[in-house]
């Protein structure tokens, strides 16, 4: 007996409540090959490949030691600059590199899209997991950062227990940057001008993550706005159980695990709308 | 059985020009009034505009009420001018886009190849693409690892399968994209135009996949093309899409044959009177006309290309007359001369000629004409000295073609056949004894 044939019905307007996420599931081995793809591609298309992984990141850090320590004299919890400087990038590279990615789901993958279906979904979410490679290496500067450090007692490296929550800190923040590069591409499609916000707004809310400073270190009356921002628990959280000082803040931690879902909702909602039309709007 | 494809009440709308408001300050402008002021500022302009263009409406219908099914194991071709609304047809059924009206029902898997290797990476190796091809197609990777080996015999790349695409030939890298969505094992195949690359061996390969797709699997192919003879070879059944509604469905040599009436004009059938007939004084050419061997003449104007064709005329002699022929030059659409016969066989060609009515025939052979169109002149003459006394020029207009009966020279080779003409020749062939 034959199996049952799979009926699907195309029709004017999806409904508004349909988050998608089941189709993506059938479609799981597009994106473990997305993936693959994503990082291969990376791989193979510079001379110098993943080395970039390496020099972008410790570049940026001894900029960073230079001017915000050096120069500004920016507090760093009496942790040396680089390796603070380093456990604030990785992470907010990482949540960076998912949101301007995903944010241009649309307008990127246009030509593919205009021919073929599979759930759109697939091509952000592979991107957020190929992030992770490039995050790895990041993260791997990191321990030997610290580890260099540490050796050569420039501070004391104790990570406690808290480090097991490492890969629930970068999971929300894989989602947080999923769910707000989705809803800013659905976006994109009706207003091209968004773009242009999100490739400098990315660069200015930096400056409001606790990246290059520590929310202890600032003034009580501007430490609102630094609050209000999802990402900065998350880095602030990260640090904290990387390294093993301060406190974390399971309010702040809470508070950023309530925006991701919230955004991560709104986001599939709108983009499994655009995806039915978009071809026609771009 | 219910049918594999169902399409219901389809149609499409798309807005001329820009689609919203573009910019994120007009909506914003636009909410902001409409909060403050109760009203629309664009609005306003919008009605404007509609007022002094009335005419030219910026909606417009690229599909309207499109109504079919296609049954398992079909194959459905659809033909149609360009923006006839085949490819929104296409998009709207692979779910690239949706209806504004109207629903599709599709039962099975659905694959369609709006285009060869969608998504392909150039820096991938043909292995990886392969892959990467497959499962944007829709398959999972424990098939496309069953077929892996297949896949690349049928495209013929086995020595390059770990060399990255880009170093690939174009008509490689076609068929590894071919061949990667002729393995597919959807229950629906969607092809559109692939067809048209790859050489002809390959074109033959392609052709006969699909065909094996359908007959021997039982899938349901639709198909799109430019390429008749593909058409008629392949389809059981064709739409003839005509700005963006269904003209005609039904069996393909009927339907294409209907298709291509549309655009040429045929003259079968030509009668002249007394005054404006070719001719002399003596002598007028009074009708001309050109049928199959039994008068049977097609509506359509294309005539099959393996029967006779038959061109008869008629003159009037006025006065008694010396000896004359008569003579006929078959022109192709190029406006070549492909042949030219004169009378010499029938019994009145070295006669005197007495007053009254004559009629004349001449019998075209059949597997002669290659597919195209054609035009007839007709020339009443006399050899020595010289002299011409009616001549009707290209007066007969009509086309040839092959319905793929498996008669004709083209067998059930159905690719583009070069040749000014095309005789069926007879071969034979024997393994030699040492």
């Amino acid at each position: 007996m034959k199996q049952e044939l799979p009926v699907t019905h195309i029709r004017p307007q999806k409904s508004w409540f349909e988050l998608g996420w089941g189709d993506v599931w059938q479609y799981r081995d597009l994106v473990a090959i997305f993936v693959r793809r994503d990082i291969v591609a990376t791989y193979k298309q510079t001379v110098l490949g993943p080395l970039w992984y390496f020099i972008s990141p410790i570049l940026t850090t001894f900029i960073f030691t230079f001017v915000f320590g050096s120069v500004a004299k920016i507090p760093t919890s009496n942790i040396p600059g680089p390796v603070f400087y380093l456990s604030g990038l990785t992470l907010w590279n990482y949540f960076q590199s998912c949101f301007t990615g995903a944010s241009s789901t649309f307008t990127a993958n246009a030509a593919l899209f205009g021919k073929v279906y599979f759930p759109r979904l697939a091509s952000p979410l592979a991107l957020v997991i190929s992030n992770l490679v490039k995050f790895g290496i990041q993260f791997s500067i990191l321990i030997a950062f610290s580890f260099i450090y540490h050796a050569k007692g420039a501070f004391v490296w104790s990570p406690d227990l808290h480090i097991l929550l490492l890969p629930v800190l970068v999971a929300l923040m894989a989602l947080l940057g999923l769910g707000a590069g989705i809803l800013i591409s659905s976006l994109t499609t009706k207003y091209r001008d968004l773009a242009i916000l999100v490739s400098f707004g990315t660069g200015l809310l930096m400056y409001i993550t606790p990246v290059i400073y520590p929310m202890e270190a600032l003034p009580i009356q501007g430490a609102w706005i630094i609050g209000l921002n999802p990402i900065s628990p998350l880095v602030e959280s990260f640090r904290t159980c990387f390294l093993g000082v301060g406190e974390l803040s399971w309010g702040g931690l809470a508070y950023s695990g309530g925006f991701t879902l919230v955004l991560l909702v709104m986001g599939s909602l709108l983009f499994n709308r655009t995806e039915k039309s978009f071809m026609d709007t771009v | 059985m219910k049918p594999a494809i169902e399409v219901k009440e389809v149609s499409k709308m798309y807005r001329l020009g820009q689609v919203g408001s573009a910019t994120l300050k007009d909506d914003l402008v636009r909410s902001w009034n409409r909060l403050t002021k109760g009203k629309d500022p664009f609005a306003d302009q919008g009605q404007e505009n509609d007022r002094t263009s009335a005419a030219l409406n910026p909606y417009v219908w690229a599909l309207k009420d499109i109504n079919f099914e296609v049954m398992p194991g079909e194959v459905m071709g659809i033909i149609g001018k360009n923006g006839a609304g085949k490819s929104t047809l296409l998009k709207i059924l692979s779910r690239v886009t949706t209806p504004s009206v109207g629903e599709v029902v599709l039962r099975g898997r659905v694959s369609s190849l709006l285009e060869v290797g969608t998504g392909f990476h150039p820096e991938l190796t043909g292995r990886e693409n392969i892959y990467l091809n497959g499962a944007i197609l829709g398959m999972r990777r424990v098939e496309i690892q069953k077929k892996f080996d297949e896949i690349v015999a049928f495209a013929g790349v086995e020595k390059y399968v770990n060399t990255p695409v880009k170093r690939y030939s174009s008509g490689m890298y076609v068929r590894l994209a071919f061949a990667v969505a002729a393995h597919l094992e959807p229950e629906i195949l969607i092809v559109d135009e692939v067809l048209a690359v790859g050489d002809a061996e390959f074109q033959k390969k392609c052709l006969g996949k699909m065909k094996a797709v359908s007959q021997e699997d039982g899938r349901t192919v639709l198909f799109v093309s430019h390429n008749m003879t593909a058409i008629r070879q392949l389809c059981s059944r064709c739409v003839v899409l005509k700005n963006g509604t269904v003209q005609t469905i039904g069996e393909p040599n009927a339907t294409i044959n209907t298709y291509l009436t549309t655009f040429d004009k045929h003259i079968l059938e030509k009668d002249w009177e007394e005054q404006e007939a070719p001719g002399n004084e003596s002598i007028k050419l009074r009708s001309m006309s050109l049928c199959y061997a039994d008068g049977e003449r097609p509506t359509t104007g294309m005539f099959e290309i393996t029967r006779d064709l038959v061109l008869k005329a008629r003159y009037e002699v006025k006065e008694p007359m010396g000896a004359f022929t008569h003579g006929l030059s078959l022109f192709n659409e190029e406006e070549v001369n492909l042949f030219n016969s004169h009378d010499v066989t029938s019994s009145l060609r070295n006669e005197e000629r007495k007053p009254g009515m004559y009629t004349i025939e001449a019998v075209i052979p059949g597997n002669l004409l290659s597919e195209g169109k054609f035009s007839i002149s007709l020339t009443l003459f006399k050899k020595t000295p010289f002299e011409i006394f009616a001549q009707a020029e290209k007066v007969i207009q009509f086309s040839v073609v092959d319905e793929m009966t498996g008669r004709s020279a083209r067998g059930d080779y159905a690719q583009g056949w070069p040749g000014m003409v095309r005789p069926l020749l007879q071969w034979s062939s024997k393994k030699d004894t040492l």
